[in-house]
This record gives C-alpha cells, structure tokens and sequence, in this order.
C-alpha cells in the first residue's frame, strides 16, 4: 500500500541507475540520515552515543570492508582485525610524524593522516592478497589468518611503530580539523558518522559499477569471469585494496575516536572473527547488512547485558553476563536457521511482501 | 515467513530497543556512587572474583556498620566486563552518570586503564589502579586523574630484583645470573620490560623475555625453551588462569621453585591451589598481607556474613580479597579527606580527586581503618600519585602464603627518570599541558 512502485516512470537512465531509484527508498534514507545527524546528537545521552553509536558505525564501515571482500568477491578472510591494525598503527605514525620547514613546524591534518592509513592497510591487503590467486575458500582463509598473526605479532614486536611506548600501547592525538577540536561525545560521533557516510555511499556506488561486478563475476564462477574479459590478477587484488582500505579506516578511527589509545590486542582474532560474524549474520553481498551485522554481533550482548537490571531482575552480574552468552548463542543459531542469507535478506523479503499487501498473490 | 511475522518482529525489535534509552534512576540525597568493572567471567575470572567480592563486602560492611560514610550511604554497583577492553569502556560510560555521579573508577584491567585515562581526565572522575596499569601515571601533574597508588610496576621489578640480589648475597653476584621474564603478552605484561632491560644494564644479570599469548593458558612451548635457557631465576608477569598453568609448566621442568618470583598479581591462591604440590616454595611479590585476622575483615565477617549476606565466603582473607579490601579503605580514606576539606557529605568526584591526593595512610590511619598490618604507608601529593609504598616478598607453603622479605622498597633513581620521561613524551603526543601543583 504504502510501498509501491505504480506511477513511478524513469525517463531517463540517470533516474533509472540511481542508487535509490524508489521514491520511498529516498524518503526511508532521506529520514534515517536526518536522525542519524541530527536527531541522535541532540537527543541521545552520553551513554548511547559514545559507548553505542560510536563503536557501532565503526565496526559497521570495518564489515562493509570484510563485506566487499568476502560478500561481493567472494574471498575469505580471517585477517580483517590485522588490516584495522594497520590503519591504527599508520594513522599513530602520520600523526605524531612532524614536519620542520624552515621555521614552520606542524602536523599533518587530520583527516588525511586517516584516510593515508586507510592506504597504507590498502597497500598491506594488497600483498596478503597475492596469494588469493593460487589459493581459495578455506585455504585462502588461511592464509589471511596469517596476516592476522603476523600483523599483530608485528606491532607487538616492533618498537617503531608505537613510539617506543614502554607497554606498546599507542595514545591517540586530540581529534583537531582546520583548528575545530572535536571533543564531546556527540561531536565525536558526528566526525565517525561523516566517514561512514560518506564511505557507506561509495561501497554502495563501488559494488553497482564496472569494478564491482567483476569482483561478483569473480566470486560466482572465476573462469568465467576470465573468459568473458575480466582479469582475475587485477580483480581479486582491488578487492583486497579496496576492502583494507575500509578495515584500516575502521581501524584508525577505533583507536583515535571511540578507545583514544589501543593497543594491538584490540585488534586481535577476536576482531577479526566478530567482523567476519557480522558479515555471515548481516548478510554476504549487501551494504546494508553490514551495518545490521554490526548492530547484532555488537549491540545485541551489551542490550541483553542492559536488561536483567531494567526490568528490575536483581540477579549477579556474572549471571547476567552467562545469560547474555545464552541468548546471544541461541538467537544467532535461530537467525541461521530462519534465514541463512543474513538479516539483510529479511528486509528484502519484507520490502516484497510490502509491495503485495494487503492482497499477496 | 508471512508479513504478520514480520511487523510482529519489527514491533518486537523498536520495543527491545527501549532499555537502551531508559533514563537513570533519581538519586536521593547524601550517597556516595561507587561503580566497580568487574570481571567474574571469562580467562581472568579467578583473578576476577575475589577482587570484586572484597569490594562488595567491605562497602556492605560500611553501610551496614556505619550506615554509610558518615552518613552518606555508600551506593556499590557492579558491572560485568569479562576482562574485554570494549565491554570495559561501554560500562564506564553506562555507569559514570548514574546515582548523581561515579566517584572514582577501579578497573583491575590494564587494557581499560589505558582506554579510560584520557576520559577520566575529561569527565573529571579519577581512576584508581592500584599496583596495575600505566606506570608513568604515577606524575600527578601528567596524570591529574589517574591514582596509580603504591609502587607501580616498575618499581615493583626493581625491588624483585633487590629481593634476588638479597638471595645471592649482594647485588654485585648477581652479575652473570640469567633472569628468564615470563609474562603475559599485552600491555599489562609488557610493562615491566623497559625496566628490566635498564636493570640487566645495570647490574649486569642476562635477561631473557618469554611472551606468553593472551590468555595464557597454552604455555608448551614458551617453557621447552626456557629449560634450555636454565635461567637462575625466574620472573613473571601474569594474571588469571595463566599463573597456575605456569606454575605447573615450572614443576614439570623441575625449576627450583623458590627462584620462580611472581609479580603481585601471580601469587593469590587462585593461582597456587590449582597447582596443586607443584607451586610449594613458589614465591611472588605482594603489597597486601592475607590473613582474616584483621579488625577489617573481623567487621566484615560480623557484619556481613553473620547477617547471610556477602558475597563470596570462600574468598575472606585470600590475597587478592584483602587487596581489594586495602583498596576500599584507601578510597574510603580518600574520601573522608574530601568531606572534611569541603565540608559536604556527598562529595563530587573533582572533590575526591583532592581526597585521593590529601590522604595520608600512617600507623595511626591503618590502625582507625582496621587495616593495621595489612599494607604499606602510603601519602600521596598533586605531583606524586603513587605516594611511597613498599611490598614484601610472600612464598606458599601448600596451605597459605607466608611473608618471607623485609620490605621492599623500590629503586628510585631508575623508577622516576623512567617515569617522568614517559609521561612527558605522553603530554608532547597528546598536546597537553602540565597540571600545575601549586
């Protein structure tokens, strides 16, 4: 009734390609936008903006990453927290890197020292991608499991990349763009939201352009792919680029926005598993499923940890947090089993069964 | 699945959602807000449960005996984190505002400790870590929020290695030793590296570093290789479940146990027990005497655990019990500091950072807080938020842990220029100025 498309022509192939080419859509994206900068900043607390939202559009951009590579083009990786790492790791050396000319000395700015470590990860995913020509499915997740380690282990090791910090933990610099501090939680929020935004918007054009479908064509049948004029080589590795570009993003604006400081461990398999969930839940191949990924792998335990207290159920935490584990496990096994094409594909069906109602054929 | 279902759901979902939004309850007047991180999951539970257990008694003691701070009634919330960095941070952030404000945050997690000293420091909410966390912290004019109270890490390194040079008889025999470093491979375990490396300079002993990989638990391989090394002693870092399993690994390669030293956070019976006759001999560092003959304990038991609460009965007197126990009082001193400075009962946390800074733990004070005998004197200032402090050297007899050492205290000379260093090159990163102390 209130979804459907009648009446709605496309006259030209400008309207026809646009990325949402239904009118409701862009309302739908137009009001939750409108929320996402400004309803959320005005009126959420502290609590939900910086311990919720912050950590949750973060982690969301790390699984569009993981998303791009595994979803759209069908490489496995397990090295998602050791690309975040990266990022993290360059964006602490671009920012405590001073630059003396004459008698100016400064910084580099903000915003580009991040999107420079997004590059730096590209350029690391790129070199643990070259495998990917060789190897695939399980082996190659093997392989970037390898990254993983190696990446930390790294860090770890290796004192130049945190300054020599005595426990080799990094502390972020202050959040400082064209002499603006961005300090609050709201304003914090603001500056990760930008990002997502704005890198959320170029994923989804990415995967509908030239680029995108080679990685699709890739991931369905690869010598296929090959004899209708993609080349495997270059395909495979702008899917890792573009992909560690994303986690390194995620990765620099983990450590400099939501923790402040970090260190490696933060990073850990841990990460790199919980991203790869948020993927498989939210659904293989889809933008929007990263995001309702990220809020089910990460949102999800911290609510079911909130509630025994909010309805008054006085019972330990210990308790509190077995239970969480309980439920968390049983809803993923039941979301699995209800819709194995992730959470996304649940919105696709209601989309459908919104265009029919109320007389379903 | 019919549209039914799914409006159903979607209902369901925007109802679930709710408690994320709920506001904090009204706060009554004259309470005093003491949030606790706790972890009693996870691989740090052992380490987890007696501390956040000795918390929650001592504060019932207090509302129960006293009613309160004078007067003020002590308001103890946990919150389950797990030992996880991010779950850590998310419960400072749902817990800061609630009750009219938190007062002072205790988070027995290095990892947290890092991510909230710079949001300490903003919200105006100090950060208790006592005997853990950064070392450098200790420079109260770097740090203004942050209370590494007691000899940190790198002192505590430097008086283990004075107890080893007691051991052979002068510090100059220890020249030539080997010194094997286990410890637990994240911030916290790294730690005690740059000192002990500074030490090996110095004194001229071999250091060799074992990284063991968090949590701890698989340790194999790390000790094949030090039985080659045949270290002379042995120094660990570890914590929660990795501690018994390297107390185990040292039995099985036959090391001498009395040279196995544990740093304070490697010698509670949650680590000794579970390794069963293996950790006998077994040595490790602590700041906090075990035993429940003290009056505080005797309180807590009376006022406690006769009445059927309490939180864990088993835990009384253990050491990381009593520690946890130590670490209440010296807030609660803190806090008695503040309300006589200020003259109002339900102190802000901005007022009980002067407390933590103004209180003095003499003979006198241990003996008024029942806690004679149990710690160190300690009397922090502005600049110094460590405030002295010594530790003693405890080893197992297979049925508690015996004091062993003098005191010890640790070598300053190496620990302050350490100290101020790094906290000057954590201002330079940070942009930030210097709080001034005058």
């Amino acid at each position: 009734m209130f979804y459907r498309e009648a009446g709605q022509f496309k006259s030209s192939y400008k309207e026809d390609q646009a990325v949402f080419p239904i009118l409701q859509d862009r309302i739908g994206i137009g009001i939750i936008l409108l929320i996402a900068f400004v309803g959320i900043p005005l009126f959420g607390g502290e609590y939900f903006i910086s311990a919720i939202m912050t950590p949750f559009l973060i982690l969301a951009l790390a699984a569009i990453g993981l998303n791009i590579l595994t979803g759209y083009a069908g490489q496995i990786s397990l090295g998602t927290g050791g690309f975040m790492a990266v990022g993290a790791f360059a964006a602490y050396k671009f920012a405590t890197f001073t630059i003396t000319v004459g008698g100016f000395e400064g910084t580099m700015p903000l915003v580009l020292t991040i999107l420079l470590s997004g590059l730096v990860a590209a350029l690391v995913g790129i070199m643990f991608g070259i495998p990917s020509l060789r190897i695939k499915g399980f082996y190659l997740a093997v392989a970037t499991l390898a990254a993983q380690f190696f990446l930390e282990w790294l860090f770890v090791k290796v004192g130049w990349f945190t300054n020599y910090s005595p426990s080799g933990v990094i502390t972020a610099p202050p959040l400082v763009v064209l002499g603006y501090e961005f300090n609050t939680a709201a304003e914090k929020y603001i500056f990760t939201l930008v990002f997502v935004a704005v890198l959320a918007l170029a994923a989804k054009n990415l995967v509908r352009s030239h680029i995108g479908r080679g990685w699709m064509a890739i991931r369905d049948m690869d010598i296929a792919a090959e004899i209708i004029g993609f080349k495997p080589l270059q395909t495979k590795l702008s899917a890792f680029a573009v992909s560690s570009f994303f986690c390194g993003v995620a990765g620099a604006l983990w450590a400099f926005v939501h923790l402040g400081t970090v260190e490696p461990e933060a990073f850990g398999i841990n990460r790199s598993f919980a991203i790869l969930f948020m993927v498989i839940i939210g659904g293989m191949g889809s933008i929007l499923g990263s995001f309702i990924g990220a809020g089910f792998i990460m949102l999800l335990p911290i609510f079911l940890n909130n509630v025994p207290p909010m309805v008054g159920w006085d019972i330990g935490v210990d308790m509190v947090a077995h239970l969480e584990f309980m439920v968390f496990g049983v809803l993923i096994i039941f979301f699995l089993i209800v819709e194995p094409h992730g959470l996304a594909r649940l919105w696709t069906i209601g989309k459908e069964k919104l265009r029919t109602w109320p007389f379903p054929y | 699945m019919s549209l039914k279902k799914f409006v159903l759901g979607a209902l369901g979902a925007a109802v679930l959602a709710a408690p994320f939004t709920a506001p904090a309850p009204a706060f009554a007047e004259d309470t005093l807000y003491l949030p606790k991180l706790v972890y009693r999951t996870g691989p740090f539970a052992p380490g987890g449960i007696p501390t956040a257990n000795g918390a929650a008694d001592y504060w019932a003691m207090i509302n129960e005996r006293d009613g309160g701070v004078n007067g003020a009634r002590v308001i103890h919330e946990e919150c389950e984190f797990g030992y996880n960095t991010d779950r850590g941070v998310e419960c400072y952030e749902r817990t800061k505002g609630n009750n009219g404000g938190a007062l002072i945050y205790q988070p027995y997690s290095t990892g947290v400790t890092y991510a909230l000293a710079d949001r300490t420091r903003t919200d105006k909410i100090p950060l208790l870590t006592m005997g853990y966390g950064r070392a450098d912290a200790g420079i109260g004019t770097a740090f203004p929020y942050v209370f590494p109270l007691m000899t940190n890490y790198w002192g505590q390194a430097t008086g283990i290695l004075k107890y080893i040079g007691q051991q052979e008889g002068g510090m100059d025999n220890v020249k030539g030793k080997t010194v094997a470093l286990v410890y637990l491979d994240i911030a916290y375990g790294k730690e005690s590296i740059p000192i002990m490396e500074t030490l090996s300079e110095k004194f001229g002993f071999n250091l060799k570093k074992y990284p063991v990989v968090f949590p701890g638990i698989e340790q194999k391989a790390t000790w094949l290789q030090i039985r080659r090394a045949k270290p002379d002693y042995i120094v660990m870092w570890g914590w929660g479940a990795m501690n018994a399993a390297a107390i185990k690994e040292a039995a099985k390669i036959r090391f001498p146990a009395e040279n196995f030293i544990g740093n304070w956070w490697a010698g509670a019976e949650q680590d000794t027990i579970p390794a069963g006759d293996a950790a006998v001999g077994y040595k490790s560092a602590t700041f906090s005497a075990a035993g429940t003959e003290f009056p505080v304990i005797q309180d807590i038991m009376k006022h406690v655990y006769d009445k059927g609460n309490g939180a864990g009965k088993e835990n009384v007197g253990q050491v990381l019990y009593n520690r946890s126990v130590l670490t209440q009082v010296f807030i609660h001193a803190g806090i008695l500091a503040a309300q006589e400075k200020f003259g109002v009962k339900a102190i802000t946390s901005e007022q009980l950072r002067w407390g933590m800074e103004n209180l003095k733990m003499d003979a006198a004070m241990a003996e008024k807080m029942g806690v004679a005998g149990m710690g160190p004197e300690i009397s922090p200032t502005c600049s110094d938020h460590v405030g002295g402090g010594s530790f003693r050297i405890q080893q197992w007899d297979g049925k508690k842990w015996n004091i062993v050492s003098d005191e010890l205290t640790p070598m300053d000379d190496l620990v302050l220029p350490a100290m101020k260093k790094s906290a000057e090159s954590y201002l330079k990163e940070k942009g930030l100025d210097a709080v001034s102390c005058s």
